[in-house]
């Protein structure tokens, strides 16, 4: 669904290259590597525990690998782009307007012409005329769509998202997709982590699999449901049931 | 930093309640503690129960004092309370209306005019601990200083008998002769005697009682002395080792100022480091927005802003009922500068240990209290161990240079404002590297 864009295989948006994270005796991430393309939508699931969010974290900056490293396109990078980072929960000023929040950010990215770019996130998010409310103000799907658009607003490269639409009901997880999808198209390589297999399934071009920090698997979702049912899995029917089953089949 | 110190001015500006909170709750903390170290202790309120015949007099020699001053001087001393009977007194005590009730006995006259039995006063109080503390060292202090007044009057009417004795003159006692001869004539005209006197035992005689008066004269002189000697064996002559003498209500408004300056800064400062990870924004921030270091710098600037803005304002508004020299309003400025600056980085090493504004403000108010007491008790008054430690907190935390630095700019006292600056240079640094430390894992 978010395949429009072909994927540039010379030049990918992010590369992950042999990252491992140790958190005392904890080993959180084992040897990770894996590359994400413009318009690109990746889709990184496993269990609890798994290291989603520690690779999320790693991507978006937020946390330091203890091996490896973590690299964008050289265009990007030379113009000191980042990855653009949406975390689970809204990180956002709740007593600020939904505008000033995006201003704010825009600032702090230290964009040429803001404005322009909090009246695009505006528009592209449909929050125009919410746009003085303050975040405290908002419901949970609208703030997260507020969440999302600040990880948006210097227009990165590549989006990571950690378990966008955990907490919003099924109407605002529709038009969060249907939002992160429409950059996708644009060319803006999309990596985010679910719990919910049925969106990985639906909108990634490929799963990353982790468990206890290894990469299981990394591919298109059919290919991988089809790599459970050759190991005489049954048949998977859906990538939830194709995980559970493949976490089975490693007696995990 | 302008983009991140605007946000929090208009998060600020949009916390109404939270404002004036941070700046009435410091204020009135620091009033109460400037009332409480500027109001002289106040005169207890006493029953008293002269049961004393009226016009009672205590004889000293030739003269007479009447036992009325020393209820005087007693209720000089003490709110009195005028009660006829010990019944009464009793009935006050019990109900709280006075701190204790003081029986002067009907015969207090005869006991001192004895020179040999003792005379005595009723003390009556009851109460808590408490209570019984302050009649202990406000009471007792009040009976000692009447009894010092009364003795000056006795002594004062000695040293008159003696006078008498020496000079010669009407004594006034009845039945003594008029115009008596004092002891200090007798040498001189026994020495006139003796010149024309032969030599013989008579002579003799003579010279040996001139000798004797001579010397009698001459150590009665000296009992006079002697008498003002006992009265007030010692005398206190006050020297202050540095500085100047600060006046109690100049010390109390610099003791309320820094309170204030303290309580605001280290509240804004701890609770907007706090708040940024509490909203989750701090990870977004520092992972390449914002460095860590000008995350912090940005926090303490601000929350000092506002507690120097605070507190000048304080200073100021005060100076209208205390006097204050606006002629070193300069060194004023540069006192709250460092001290809020120092208040500041203690501020943002707080908020990012605490990771919570609740905690934050918790953590703050705890540490900030105990810290202001501490800074306050006098050398002395506590055991020298106690008081070592108090010193050794005192000097790692901002409170007590802060104070010093703004008793200097403002009273000139000791030490000298360069040295309390230092002092805090030193202290924003440690704070300052233990914040950046508490924001390490901010990830």
């Amino acid at each position: 669904m978010g395949a429009l864009a072909a994927p540039d295989a010379v030049s990918p948006v992010l590369s992950v290259r042999g990252v491992a994270k140790r958190f005392g005796e904890l080993q959180a991430l084992r040897d990770v590597s894996f590359d994400a393309h413009a318009g690109e939508i990746v889709a990184v699931v496993g269990p609890n525990g798994a290291g989603k969010t520690t690779l999320l974290s790693i991507i978006a900056g937020t946390q330091r690998p203890s091996a490896g490293e973590v690299v964008g396109p050289p265009r990007a990078r030379a113009q000191g782009a980042r990855v653009g980072w949406v975390p689970q929960q809204t990180a956002l000023y709740s007593k600020l307007s939904v505008a000033e929040n995006l201003r704010l950010f825009a600032r702090l990215e230290k964009l040429a012409e803001p404005e322009p770019a909090v009246q695009r996130m505006l528009e592209q998010t449909g929050l125009l005329e919410r746009a003085s409310d303050r975040l405290e103000r908002l419901s949970g799907g609208n703030r997260q769509r507020v969440n999302v658009a600040v990880g948006l607003v210097a227009d990165p490269p590549v989006l990571a998202l950690d378990e966008p639409s955990a907490s919003l009901d099924p109407r605002q997880r529709e038009r969060l997709w249907e939002f992160i999808c429409a950059r996708s198209r644009g060319g803006t390589g999309i990596v985010f982590s679910t719990h919910t297999l049925g969106e990985a399934q639906r909108f990634a071009d490929r799963v990353i699999v982790l468990d206890r920090g290894e990469l299981l698997f990394d591919g298109p979702p059919q290919a991988f449901m089809r790599q459970v049912d050759g190991r005489g899995a049954g048949e998977a029917g859906s990538l939830e049931h194709a995980l559970v089953a493949f976490l089975e089949q490693l007696g995990r | 930093m302008r983009w991140l110190l605007r946000k929090d001015v208009l998060i600020l500006a949009r916390s109404r309640l939270l404002v004036a909170l941070l700046i009435a709750y410091p204020v009135a903390i620091a009033l109460l503690i400037g009332f409480a170290i500027s109001r002289s202790p106040s005169r207890p309120r006493v029953a008293i129960v002269d049961e004393t015949p009226p016009g009672q007099t205590v004889e000293v020699g030739t003269r007479r004092v009447n036992v009325h001053q020393y209820t005087e001087h007693l209720f000089s001393q003490v709110q009195p309370v005028n009660v006829g009977t010990r019944a009464q007194a009793v009935a006050k005590v019990r109900s709280a209306q006075v701190l204790a009730a003081v029986v002067i006995p009907p015969d207090i006259a005869t006991r001192v005019s004895s020179g040999t039995i003792q005379a005595q006063l009723e003390l009556i109080y009851n109460g808590n601990a408490l209570v019984q503390s302050l009649v202990q060292s406000q009471l007792r202090s009040a009976l000692a200083q009447a009894n010092l007044g009364f003795s000056e009057q006795i002594q004062q009417a000695a040293a008159g008998a003696i006078d008498v004795l020496l000079r010669g003159g009407n004594l006034g006692v009845l039945g003594a002769p008029t115009n008596l001869i004092g002891l200090s004539s007798i040498p001189p005209l026994l020495r006139h005697v003796l010149a024309r006197q032969p030599p013989g035992p008579d002579r003799a005689a003579l010279e040996r009682v001139a000798a004797f008066a001579d010397f009698a004269a001459r150590n009665l002189r000296l009992s006079k002395n002697v008498l003002s000697t006992v009265g007030q064996p010692i005398r206190i002559h006050s020297v202050l080792l540095h500085g100047r003498r600060t006046p109690l209500d100049t010390f109390a408004v610099v003791v309320a100022v820094t309170v204030s300056l303290m309580f605001v800064c280290i509240l804004l400062a701890a609770g907007g480091v706090a708040l940024e990870r509490e909203e989750r924004a701090l990870a977004r921030l520092v992972r390449g927005l914002v460095s860590r270091e000008t995350l912090l710098a940005e926090k303490g600037s601000l929350a000092a802003a506002c507690g120097f803005t605070v507190a000048f304002a304080m200073l100021a508004g005060v100076s209208a009922f205390v006097t204050l020299e606006w002629s070193r309003a300069g060194l004023w400025l540069l006192a709250l500068a460092f001290g809020a600056v120092a208040f500041g980085a203690l501020g943002v090493a707080i908020g990012a240990l605490a990771r919570e504004v609740r905690a934050a403000s918790l953590l703050a108010f705890l540490l900030s209290l105990p810290l202001a007491f501490l800074a306050l008790v006098p050398a002395g008054s506590v055991a020298s161990g106690l008081y070592d430690a108090t010193r050794v907190i005192s000097f790692a935390f901002p409170f007590k240079p802060s104070l010093q630095a703004l008793d200097a700019a403002v009273n000139s006292s000791s030490p000298a404002l360069g040295v309390s600056i230092l002092h805090l240079a030193a202290l924003t640094a440690v704070f300052g590297l233990l914040a950046r430390v508490g924001l390490r894992g901010a990830d």
